[in-house]
Parts: structure tokens; C-alpha cells; sequence
């Protein structure tokens, strides 16, 4: 079957630092992929460039057999690539309905109507405070983004992806900077995306035991390089993977959950 | 729903006494600086669609108000002082402002705020200099006057149209910023990069932000220079950005109705300022009590008078409702 992304060759210089190096992957339809690796590797470097945020020094991104490596970030989340941000990144002064209503509104295409009042559009307000519902941020519909605590940010963040509904979920560190209670929420909520199997999903994350259950595969960056790609249990027994990135103290974590 | 229409009520109240107010108020001046309040109302708020909605700082708005006023004066003096030359020549500005709003927003609204700001100075400071050079046409600096549609001698009656004009220009701006259209600008406002990823193509929410805005500022123009029945270059000056500016601010940015309390206070603090100044020289310096304002509004009052007054009445509606729920979890 034909990949819904495939990288080749892909690599980003800023100067003489290789951030992304020869970077070639194939990501299969309604997979769950998890991206792993110490700071620096490169990992949201990657995410930049299949989302379009920066354009590649070298190599080719493809979206469904169609080379996208020329489109900018709008055009690839209009053609389904949605992307969540490591640093929280929503619109502070809006209320989290709207938020999430703007998100709406982008994918029904309402991009030029300035004749209509947008609370004429119901059904959007509704769709928005069901994503709400799912998750669990439905009765802070009305505060302000700004005043939200940090998890309940990252909800949100999560709740725009699912309502621009694109095929592809692209999510950066979701659980970053979360407190212990808040992980398993957001875990959660991924989860249950997840099991509906409508979407393929690329999720960064630096603490892999968090990931291990959930992902169907598992790649890992080095220094901006493809070190290792394979199923949760091939990734834990790669001993490059391991002395390279995991080190005694990650191999404690994983012989926990073992 | 009994909200809105109990705001709509009071909304065409206010208008109905504005309506009636020449009528029973017989003062000739009032009427006069009435009418000026409305034509800059309809001038600030065309600066809000840019600046509080949008985000984009322009420093050349001055001169799409001059393209209204010198479309009209130059066709009310060498056409016809008719009325249909004179709503020819609203239209005329109109179309010319927004042409060349669209191409300098297609050109510029790519760049940083900061360099569009700059942008549009240069621009306004180059038709500036051509309406000082096109002498044959704008006759310069010293200006020419001429007469104003026979039914607008009766000032009532120009009166009544610019009041129309305004509540018009009101409610079509109102529906712009609460369009669709108009919740992606202030998502713009808020955060570029963001409506990017969303999928939004920013640039043409810019542009379209920066024509309408044009265009109500062109129509601003038309209607000022038939209040005064004069024009000369100082209708494109930065001053009237400037003012424009200052009634945004002060009024409130980011609502529509700021500019126009801005515009009431500015005008008003101008009318009162310059009858103190017949016994007290100093107020004939009256932009250095505007200074002082200006930095005072920005230190206490950042949002303005309307948006401080929305932003305390939301405030104790909140600490209301966390009353009542406090009183619910209690029962």
C-alpha cells in the first residue's frame, strides 16, 4: 500500500550544523508513529519540514505519492497535514470556544464570507463545544486562551488538530511541561483518537515509556540522523538505539514497565 | 436573544436623538461639530478595521481620506455642484483608494508590520508631494473652494446624510468584524502563525482589511471637504492619521464603538479648547494637551474608554455569575 508520508533523503542545513540528515521514512496509512530522542535531535526540526514550516536543504517530502516538498504550511494543512506545537501556541486573547470554532471554520472552507453574521453558522459552535466535550475542557469554553493553567492549553492545542480533522496528525511533545495528574488525561485523549483508527498519527515524544503501548511503530533520531526504525519491542532490544540514546538511566524506566 | 435586541433598542434610541437632535437643539455650531464628529467617527473606525481588528499599524491612512476629498472637491468644481456628480465622486474616491490600498497591501503586507508601517508613510508622503506639485489640479497648499450641492446649503440636511453615512458605515463594519471574515482578521491580530497553520491564506485577510478600510476612509474624506467646502493639502497630512490614531486609542481599539467616543472626545477637547485659548494663550498650543493625553491614555488606559468600561462590566458580570454559583454550590 502506498505511504501516506514518505520522506527522501531529507535534510535541513542551518549553516554548518545538519539539524536533519538523510532523513528516509515511510509512515502507512492510520499508523501510529512515534518519533523519539534526546534533545537536539532533530526531532522537531523533522516535524518542521514535513509541515511545511521550513523547506528542506536537500530531498523530497510526499504526501500520498505527490511530491509537496515546494508547498508552504498552509497548503500541506489544507491538504490535511495538521500540526500541533510543542510550544503552546493558540490564540491568547480568544475564548477557547472560539479557538477551536476558527479551527472549524478553516476546514468548512468559510474563508471569505464577510456578509453573515458567524453566529449564524450553528452548527460550527456546536461542532466546537463537542470537541470540547471530548476533551474535557467543555465547561472553560468561555475564559479567555491566556488564562488557561498549561495542561488545559495543550488540550486545547490538541482540540483545534481534531477539529481541522485532518488525516494526519503531526503532535509535538503534547504531554511537555504537563503536570504528572494532567499526562495520562492527554494520554488518554490520544488514545481515543487513536482506537477510532480514522487517523495517521506522528507523535514526538522525549519520555518513551509514555509511547510504548500506544505507538505501532517507533522511530528514533541521533543527532539528526535515522538511527533506528521498527515496532516497540525491536526499538528495545536495538542496543545501538540503547547505548546511543537511552543510556543506564532510560534502561531502568524500561525494565520498570517490562 | 432578548440581549441583542434589547442592545438594537437602545442602538436606533441613540440614533432616533442624534435623528432628532438638530430639530430641537436649534444651534447652528453644534450641528457643525456634530457633523465633524461623525465624518471623523466613520475616519477612526476605518482606522480600527486596521489597527484594533487586523493588527496592522498604518501610518498612511491620511492619505486615503485625501483621496476622497480631493475626488469630490475636484469634480463638485470643474463638473457640476449636482448631487449625482457628488455621489459620482464619493464612488470615484472610493474605487482609487481602494485600488491603490490593494496594491500596497498586495506589495507590502508580506513584510513585518513594522516595515508596512513604514511603507505607508512613504506612500502617503509621496501623494502628498504630488498633490503640492499638481497645482494645475489641487492648486497646492493654498487650496481652492467651491460649492457644495445646492441641498446640502441647509446645514440640517448635510447634517442628517453624514448621520446616515455614519450609522450605515456602522453597521456594515459591524457585520464585517463579526463575519466569518471578520474572526479570522482579529485571529490574525492575535496570532499570524497560528491562523497560517489553520490554513488560513493571512495575506488576503490583510489585504481585504486594508481596502475596506481604505474605502471607508475615502468616504470620510468626501463627506469632510463638503463640510468645509475647502480643500488643500493638509487633508493628506500625517495630522490626519495621527488624529485618526487618537481617537482609536483613546475611544478604545479592537470596537467600533471607541472610534467613535474617540472621535466625539477629540473633537469636542478641540471645539473647548480653542474657546479657552481666547483668554488663555497657552490652550492656542492645544496638540501639547493632546500629547499629554495621548501618554496618559497609554499608561492608564490602554484599551481606551470604551474598551476599560466593556472590560469592568464583564468583570463584575463574572464576579456575579460566580456569585450565584457559589450560592448554588452552598444550597
Amino acid at each position: 500500500m502506498e505511504p501516506v508520508i514518505k520522506t527522501d533523503n531529507l535534510t535541513i542545513r542551518f549553516g554548518g550544523q545538519i539539524a536533519v540528515d538523510h532523513v528516509s521514512c515511510e509512515i502507512p496509512e492510520k499508523h501510529f508513529k512515534s518519533i523519539i530522542g534526546p534533545n537536539g535531535a532533530g526531532k522537531t526540526t523533522f516535524f518542521n519540514l514535513l509541515s511545511g514550516e521550513l523547506k528542506p536543504t536537500e530531498g523530497e517530502v510526499y504526501l500520498k505519492g505527490e511530491r509537496i516538498t515546494h508547498l508552504s504550511s498552509i497548503e500541506r494543512a489544507r491538504k490535511g497535514l495538521g500540526r500541533s506545537f510543542q510550544i503552546t501556541n493558540v490564540f491568547p486573547n480568544l475564548t477557547v470556544l472560539e479557538n477551536v470554532r476558527l479551527a472549524i471554520q478553516s476546514r468548512e472552507k468559510i474563508y471569505f464570507q464577510m456578509l453573515r453574521y458567524f453566529t449564524s453558522y450553528k452548527h460550527l459552535i456546536e461542532e466546537a463545544e463537542h470537541i470540547l466535550e471530548q476533551v474535557l475542557l467543555i465547561d472553560k469554553k468561555d475564559a479567555i486562551a491566556s488564562q488557561l493553567t498549561h495542561g488545559e492549553k495543550r488540550k486545547l492545542e490538541i482540540a483545534m488538530l481534531l477539529a481541522l480533522d485532518s488525516e494526519i496528525l503531526l503532535l509535538d511533545e503534547p504531554t511537555a511541561g504537563m503536570s504528572l495528574e494532567e499526562v495520562p488525561i492527554i494520554l488518554d485523549v490520544i488514545r481515543n483518537i487513536k482506537e477510532k483508527g480514522e487517523k495517521t498519527i506522528l507523535l514526538i515524544e522525549h519520555k518513551m515509556d509514555l509511547i510504548l503501548d500506544l505507538s505501532d511503530s517507533i522511530m528514533v533520531l541521533f543527532n539528526g540522523q535515522l538511527l533506528a526504525d521498527g515496532t516497540p519491542e525491536e526499538i528495545m532490544r536495538n542496543e545501538l538505539v540503547e547505548s546511543a540514546y537511552l543510556g543506564g538511566m532510560y534502561n531502568d524506566d524500561l525494565a520498570g514497565n517490562q | 436573544m432578548g440581549k441583542i435586541n434589547l442592545k438594537s433598542v437602545y442602538f436606533w434610541l441613540i440614533v432616533l436623538v442624534f435623528v432628532l437632535f438638530p430639530f430641537v437643539i436649534d444651534s447652528r455650531p453644534m450641528t457643525i461639530l456634530l457633523t465633524q464628529i461623525f465624518i471623523f467617527a466613520i475616519l477612526a473606525m476605518s482606522y480600527d478595521i486596521l489597527l484594533g481588528y487586523t493588527g496592522i499599524v498604518s501610518f498612511g491612512h491620511a492619505m486615503f481620506f485625501g483621496f476622497g476629498a480631493y475626488a469630490t472637491s475636484v469634480m463638485l468644481k470643474n463638473i457640476d455642484s449636482s448631487l449625482t456628480v457628488f455621489f459620482l465622486s464619493i464612488i470615484v474616491g472610493m474605487v482609487i483608494a481602494g485600488i491603490v490600498s490593494f496594491l500596497i497591501g498586495l506589495l507590502t503586507l508580506r513584510l513585518q508590520s513594522h516595515f508596512f508601517a513604514m511603507f505607508t508613510l512613504a506612500v502617503s508622503g509621496l501623494f502628498l508631494v504630488l498633490a503640492e506639485k499638481w497645482r494645475s489640479l489641487t492648486q497646492g497648499n493654498d487650496g481652492f473652494t467651491f460649492r457644495a450641492p445646492e441641498i446640502f446649503s441647509d446645514r440640517i440636511n448635510f447634517y442628517l446624510f453624514v448621520l446616515f453615512c455614519l450609522v450605515l458605515v456602522f453597521l456594515l463594519l459591524r457585520l464585517f468584524v463579526n463575519s466569518p471574515f471578520g474572526k479570522v482578521l482579529i485571529a490574525v491580530k492575535e496570532n499570524e502563525t497560528r491562523t497560517k497553520a489553520l490554513g488560513y491564506k493571512t495575506i488576503y485577510y490583510k489585504v481585504v482589511s486594508s481596502v475596506v478600510a481604505g474605502v471607508a476612509a475615502s468616504l470620510a474624506g468626501s463627506l469632510y471637504v463638503v463640510s468645509l467646502r475647502f480643500v488643500n493639502t493638509s487633508m493628506m497630512a500625517i495630522d490626519v492619521t495621527l488624529n485618526a490614531l487618537l481617537m482609536t486609542i483613546i475611544g478604545g481599539v479592537g470596537t467600533l464603538v471607541g472610534p467613535i467616543v474617540g472621535a466625539a472626545i477629540i473633537e469636542l477637547a478641540k471645539h473647548n479648547l480653542s474657546i479657552l485659548a481666547k483668554t488663555y494663550p497657552i490652550f492656542e498650543r492645544w496638540i501639547i494637551f493632546f500629547g499629554i493625553i495621548y501618554i496618559l491614555a497609554v499608561i492608564f488606559f490602554p484599551k481606551g474608554v470604551v474598551g476599560t468600561l466593556k472590560e469592568k462590566w464583564e468583570g463584575r458580570k463574572m464576579v456575579r455569575q460566580q456569585a450565584m454559583k457559589q450560592k448554588e454550590d452552598a444550597a
